[in-house]
């Protein structure tokens, strides 16, 4: 029979997922450890027979094989803009969303002191913008002065005022920088527009970033790795929500995904004011957005969850453990490979992904502040309202594995506790069983329709 | 017709009076002004990240509920801060509460540091003028 196979060469495993493109159904899965130091094809030679494995005696005959990466380190980004507040923070949703991990985000003129930080850091691309369209001009054109005379080796996404766009092509040129312009990630004040500078990365991780990172030669048995690992799945999401031409999606949905060192929540919807009389400021919000937070994390950043939530937050979950909590998150982080045993260590590491659920989610759904006036109070809202969002998913190792899914994805609902902060009130809570959602990103990109009927059958009510 | 010089409109502090500043808007751009709005409950801040990153001629605060001078004080300090030097401030609406004389509220919005006060009932053609006339735009 003819099958698709989709590979995800992630930072700690390669997981493949042969999908029957007949009958459209998963076939099998497996996974085995990511081998990027030696040669990659190691750890997927082996996954791919045990995958093998499972599907059986069935005659397969893969027709295509696609792949995302997070391996070595993912796609290590840094954003430059001129306001915090504003381009900075748009080039910072246009990296994020691009499946990038952001190393740093900068501001206005950059300093040599900066530009040295930057050069440090080593990222695969530097994303540079600034002003709106006719709007300021000298700041984006310092800055690319100085990456052209200190950073020439690092790939450069322009995506700032329009009007400074040939000058900066002169200063690249001269300097033998290489660079993609695009379209302005904030054209007009407070309207932002990141896909297509979301697009010109992701060709840049095709092109050079995979190579850069010892891939190429998974690319003579593979067709492709067509996108960083995060924006397959932020991809997923979106076609899962909005649907294709022919197959209809489910509607507005949140996806978490809580791992040993990062939690990402993704959100497909609009996000605007779900009550009359509600006034929206600040920058505007991408409808697929992606946040990642790096110091929530059930392993590697097991201490800084700790920092980030206290004691209290925690026990608030398990009032009666018998752990002291801030010596458990200390052993975690220093023995990441623990997988718990005893009915404790459970409870405790569910308590870790309801604290991680609850902060992650704070910080990337909208809040709602209440404006006492002349008039009476009156309200004012930043970011995404997601009260009435119809679905909550749960993807990534820790949820799929856990045993409570759905107790740990409802510490990320709405509570009266914290009303200011606009989390989903009552979606249905689903989990994504199979763990196939980066799979079905890759999946969408040559057949949309079936990504989304498979999903629908295996993504599931926890 | 463009004129070429970009103006941040909207209405500071905590005061929710939309209709007015949609009036300043249309009639900006009437007269060939790039205008920016950044609508009502704005604080200073927003005023000045939003001039930083159009490249902003000018700014006009509107303030329709009485508070106008407790919102305003410290602007033209934190223009000068953010590098807007020479950016041109004005204010209008019912910038203070009782009756009192305009002469005076008006030295005290110019003392802080606006280039240009108007009382309530102003006509918006007559601050166009003025802001032509500013920007040195042949009428």
């Amino acid at each position: 029979m003819d099958a698709i196979l989709l590979i995800d060469f992630g930072s700690t495993y390669t997981k493949l997922t042969a999908v029957d493109i007949e009958n459209e159904e998963i076939l099998a899965t497996a996974k085995d450890l990511t081998t990027v130091n030696t040669d990659i094809m190691i750890g997927f030679n082996k996954a791919y027979e045990k995958l093998l494995k499972n599907i059986g005696d069935k005659e397969v005959n893969f027709v295509k094989k696609l792949a995302c990466s997070s391996a070595a380190g993912g796609l290590k980004m840094v954003a430059i803009g001129l306001v915090p507040e504003l381009t900075a923070e748009a080039a910072k949703r246009a990296a994020l969303g691009a499946g990038a991990r952001i190393l740093g985000v900068y501001s206005y003129e950059l300093n040599k002191h900066e530009i040295e930080e930057i050069k440090n850091k080593r990222p695969d691309i530097i994303l540079l913008a600034g002003g709106t369209d006719g709007g300021n001009k000298d700041c984006i054109i310092h800055n690319a002065k100085l990456l052209a005379e200190y950073i020439k080796d690092v790939p450069i996404v322009v995506a700032g005022n329009k009007n400074a766009n040939d000058e900066i092509e002169e200063i690249f040129n001269s300097a033998g920088v290489f660079y993609k312009i695009t379209e302005n990630v904030m054209p007009k004040l407070n309207t932002i527009n990141v896909e297509p500078a979301r697009e010109v990365i992701r060709n840049i991780f095709m092109q050079k970033i995979v190579e850069a990172k010892g891939m190429k030669n998974a690319e003579n048995f593979i067709n492709g790795i067509l996108m960083p690992t995060p924006a397959a799945v932020l991809k997923a999401a979106k076609i899962l929500a909005d649907g294709t031409d022919k197959e209809e999606g489910i509607g507005e949905l949140v996806i978490v995904d809580i791992g040993g060192a990062t939690t990402d929540v993704h959100s497909i919807a609009k996000g605007d004011p779900s009550k009359p009389g509600v006034t929206l400021r600040g920058l505007q919000e991408p409808y697929a957005k992606r946040t990642v937070e790096g110091d929530l994390g059930m392993r590697v950043s097991a201490m800084s969850l700790f920092e980030a939530a206290g004691t209290r937050r925690i026990k608030k979950y398990i009032p009666n453990t018998k752990y002291d909590i801030e010596e458990r998150c200390k052993f975690l982080q220093q023995n990441v490979n623990i997988i718990p045993q005893t009915e404790e260590e459970y409870e405790f590491d569910e308590a870790l992904g309801m604290v991680a659920t609850e902060i992650a989610m704070e910080r990337h759904v909208g809040t709602i502040e209440s404006v006492y006036t002349p008039m009476g109070i009156i309200y004012s809202q930043v970011g995404k309202d997601l009260l009435n969002v119809k679905y909550l998913i749960g993807t990534g190792g820790v949820l799929v594995h856990s045993r409570n899914p759905e107790k740990i994805l409802k510490a990320g609902l709405f509570t009266m506790e914290t009303p200011n902060y606009l989390k989903p009130t009552n979606p249905v809570i689903m989990i994504d069983k199979t763990y196939i959602l980066s799979a079905m990103g890759l999946l969408a990109e040559e057949y949309p329709d079936m990504a989304v009927r498979i999903m629908k059958k295996y993504i599931v009510r926890a | 017709m463009q004129n070429g010089k970009t103006v941040v409109i909207g209405v500071i502090g905590a005061d929710c009076h939309a209709v007015g500043n949609k009036i300043i808007e249309h009639a900006l751009k009437e007269e060939g002004f790039n205008v920016v709005n950044i609508g009502v409950l704005s604080p200073q801040e927003d005023f000045i990240n939003a001039a930083i990153e159009t490249n902003a001629d000018a700014i006009l605060v509107s303030s329709l509920y009485g508070h106008g001078e407790i919102d305003c004080r410290g602007f033209r300090e934190k223009c000068n801060e953010a590098g807007l030097k020479d950016i041109i401030l004005y204010v209008g609406g019912n910038l203070v509460v009782g009756k009192q004389d305009w002469k005076e509220v008006e030295k005290r919005f110019l003392d802080m540091g606006f280039n240009r006060a108007y009382p309530p009932g102003t006509d918006i053609k007559l601050s166009i003028k003025d802001l032509k006339k500013d920007l040195g735009i042949e009428e």
